[in-house]
């Protein structure tokens, strides 16, 4: 029998009436001008509020492989991985990249980095030389901790990083040599650091870099700085609803902003308990997971949900899944069905939630105790004052049913701080006092928000933005290759996928062989989510007269939609 | 028609050029693909179009599943179960 303890958050009206982000500040014991540092807080504060020896991380890896971490475990491993760092020279606001599978050493790493004083650059360990080579170069990257697994991508790119000074692999086991400036670190052989002073940071101080993808140019490092904390800690209080006796599961992995907000920062600066599954996805292995270690609070994606959807009630009905009491869901709409049917087989509904890299912490959601419009992403937390922006004016725009673009007023604390090296494209993201999303969405008469679709060419893939600038980019790499157009394609699990129309040099035949070269060519140079899923060989694509592709065409064919406006094209 | 022990070689060769990034893993055709995160659910796709070029099949959708190509050996299975059919 399961049992509904009372949310965290009570009633959203009540809230919605004084709220204010000190709240959060006096919970966290933090005043203007005063120090913070978001791995402290997720550490040392815990341990000193009478939690060191409660468990704060349960990891299981691939063949039944597990370890677990009481908090004060953690706070002694980013101690000794910040003192690491120190030690061999790296200083404050130097970018530390951390590449690896989801093991304890990202999570303490990217804790360590925070310590002292770095700033925490997580990449998703799936990401090609190509991908990997772009973000440490934008970011000027002083170091990475990675795997022997992955260090050979780092080895294939390192000639061109000047800046890349140290390369840590964490997993050395002395069988291969290491290579010329790279540095083996052991957790379990270091000596523990018992004592380590945080740095001092300050509510501005730079903390994590993740990068997003847009429309066009390469991906932006989007700048997030310590009092970003302030947001996450009090939407994982009241949007997750962590309580001190759950045990949580978020399943995003930490080179994605879910993964470090409310996957490493939100749980464990509320002291909360959480899991983590570095595995290949399979409904029954995440079924076991949850009944294994009777996960209460669980925070996952729509692809995933789709995915367990496609599986089954029958593996569902397999498992004692009891111990559920919460569920949350973000990445890309969760669409109607997924959210009827959790609540049919799990006797709960996920609760879907809007935000993004830039955001830093959820703006739109589903709250506890608020009633679920089964496809709406329902309404903004407390202090995110949102809105729809006439396309045209961009004045707000109350009309229920049309289409607006998703605008915050700037000031919650998470919201992004510049992106790196890029002031430009950060100015354009502001426009009458409003951050743009680039998202489009309808309210209803109750102030519901319902997801339409991006106002730009990027592309959603299971949560992920892909830029198809950067795959027609490393398209044109791959010898066969004379042209390309990318789009999204709608897919039934992911909700969208990577489509390229491509033209090809003479001399070259369109195969399916040569298809199939093409997608492993740029799973490897970028990322198996950037792969187009289905390339069509064309001998035109459709340009402007001044011979820019017009990828709204091929878009449109896609989608089944109405081309629009053709009078610039070229060769209609 | 291949036999098991062709597809199963032919297709531990190509799963080792194409999707293992570690040099030391181990891969035999029980080792778990989808479920041990050596192929993802998009690399996926390029798996399933490689059996269907190489063998000349059409794996349908709801073949295509993780649980059926978690192994080299489930996925040998279900390339002959096609081609079977195919013949």
């Amino acid at each position: 029998m399961r049992t509904m303890t009372p949310s965290n958050i009570g009633s959203y009206e009540e809230r919605l009436k004084d709220f204010s982000w000190s709240l959060s500040e006096k919970e966290l014991g933090y005043k203007a001008g005063d120090d913070i540092n978001i791995a402290w807080h997720c550490t040392d504060r815990v341990c000193k509020l009478g939690k060191a020896g409660k468990t704060a991380l349960i990891w299981e890896g691939l063949g039944g492989a597990s370890k677990s971490y009481t908090f004060n475990d953690i706070r002694l491993a980013s101690n000794t991985i910040a003192s690491f760092l120190q030690g061999l020279g790296i200083r404050r606001e130097e970018r530390v990249c951390l590449f690896m599978d989801r093991i304890p050493e990202l999570y303490l790493g990217f804790l360590g980095v925070l310590k002292m004083g770095g700033v925490a650059q997580p990449l998703f360990s799936a990401f090609g030389d190509e991908s990997l080579l772009v973000r440490l170069e934008n970011a000027q990257t002083t170091a990475v901790l990675t795997t022997r697994k992955h260090a050979g991508k780092v080895r294939k790119i390192r000639e061109k990083l000047p800046h890349l000074k140290h390369v840590i692999v964490v997993d050395d086991d002395g069988k291969k040599p290491l290579q010329t400036g790279e540095v083996a670190f052991s957790l379990e052989k270091a000596e523990p650091v018992e004592d380590f002073k945080a740095a001092a940071t300050k509510a501005e101080s730079p903390s994590v870099l993740h990068y997003t993808s847009g429309t066009t140019g390469q991906p932006k490092g989007v700048r997030h700085v310590h009092y970003s904390l302030i947001s996450q800690y009090l939407t994982a209080k009241w949007v997750l609803d962590l309580q001190d006796n759950d045990i949580y599961w978020c399943t995003a992995d930490p080179g994605w902003v879910t993964g470090t907000s409310y996957g490493i920062i939100g749980p464990w600066s509320l002291g909360v308990t959480q899991c983590v599954l570095d595995a290949g996805f399979s409904a029954e292995a995440w079924y076991q997971f949850i009944q294994k270690h009777k996960v209460t609070v669980w925070y996952s994606a729509p692809t995933a949900i789709r995915s367990l959807m496609k599986a089954g009630e029958e593996a569902v009905k397999k498992h004692d899944l009891e111990s559920l009491r919460h569920l949350a869901s973000v990445g890309e709409p969760l669409n109607a069905e997924a959210v009827v049917w959790s609540q049919r087989v799990f006797g709960l509904p996920f609760h879907d939630n809007y935000w993004q890299t830039e955001t830093g912490s959820i703006m739109i959601t589903n709250l506890p105790g608020m009633k679920i419009k089964p496809g709406s992403m329902a309404k903004p937390f407390p202090g995110i004052t949102a809105a729809l922006l006439d396309m045209t004016t961009f004045s707000p725009m109350t009309d229920p049913g049309k289409v607006g673009l998703i605008a915050v007023k700037p000031g919650w604390p998470a919201m992004l701080r510049g992106y790196w090296n890029n002031e430009e494209a950060f100015k354009k993201k502001f426009r009458d006092g409003w951050y743009l999303t680039g998202d489009r969405a309808t309210l209803d008469k109750d102030g519901y928000f319902w997801f339409v679709g991006r106002d730009d060419d990027v592309i959603n893939t299971a949560g992920h933005l892909v830029s198809p600038f950067e795959v027609e980019s490393a398209l044109l790499e791959h010898p066969a290759v004379a042209e390309s157009g990318v789009v999204s394609k709608p897919d039934e699990i992911n909700m969208e996928v990577v489509k390229a129309f491509v033209t090809l040099k003479p001399g070259n035949e369109p195969s399916e062989d040569l298809k199939l070269e093409i997608m492993n060519f740029i799973r490897k140079k970028l990322s198996p989510l950037a792969m187009p899923q289905e390339i069509e060989f064309t001998p035109l694509l459709p340009k402007t007269r001044s011979g820019k592709i017009m990828r709204r065409v091929l878009k449109a064919k896609e989608w089944g939609q109405e081309i629009g406006d053709t009078s610039t094209l070229e060769n209609d | 028609m291949a036999t098991a022990k062709e597809i199963c070689d032919t297709v531990l060769k190509y799963v080792k050029d194409e999707y293992v990034e570690d040099e030391d893993q181990e891969l035999t055709c029980r080792t778990p693909l989808i479920s041990g995160g050596i192929v993802d659910s998009f690399s996926m796709v390029s798996l399933k179009r490689f059996l269907e070029n190489k063998y000349k099949i059409q794996i349908p959708d709801a073949q295509a599943t993780p649980e059926a190509f978690d192994t080299v050996d489930k996925i040998a299975v279900l390339v002959q179960s096609l081609t079977d059919r195919k013949n």
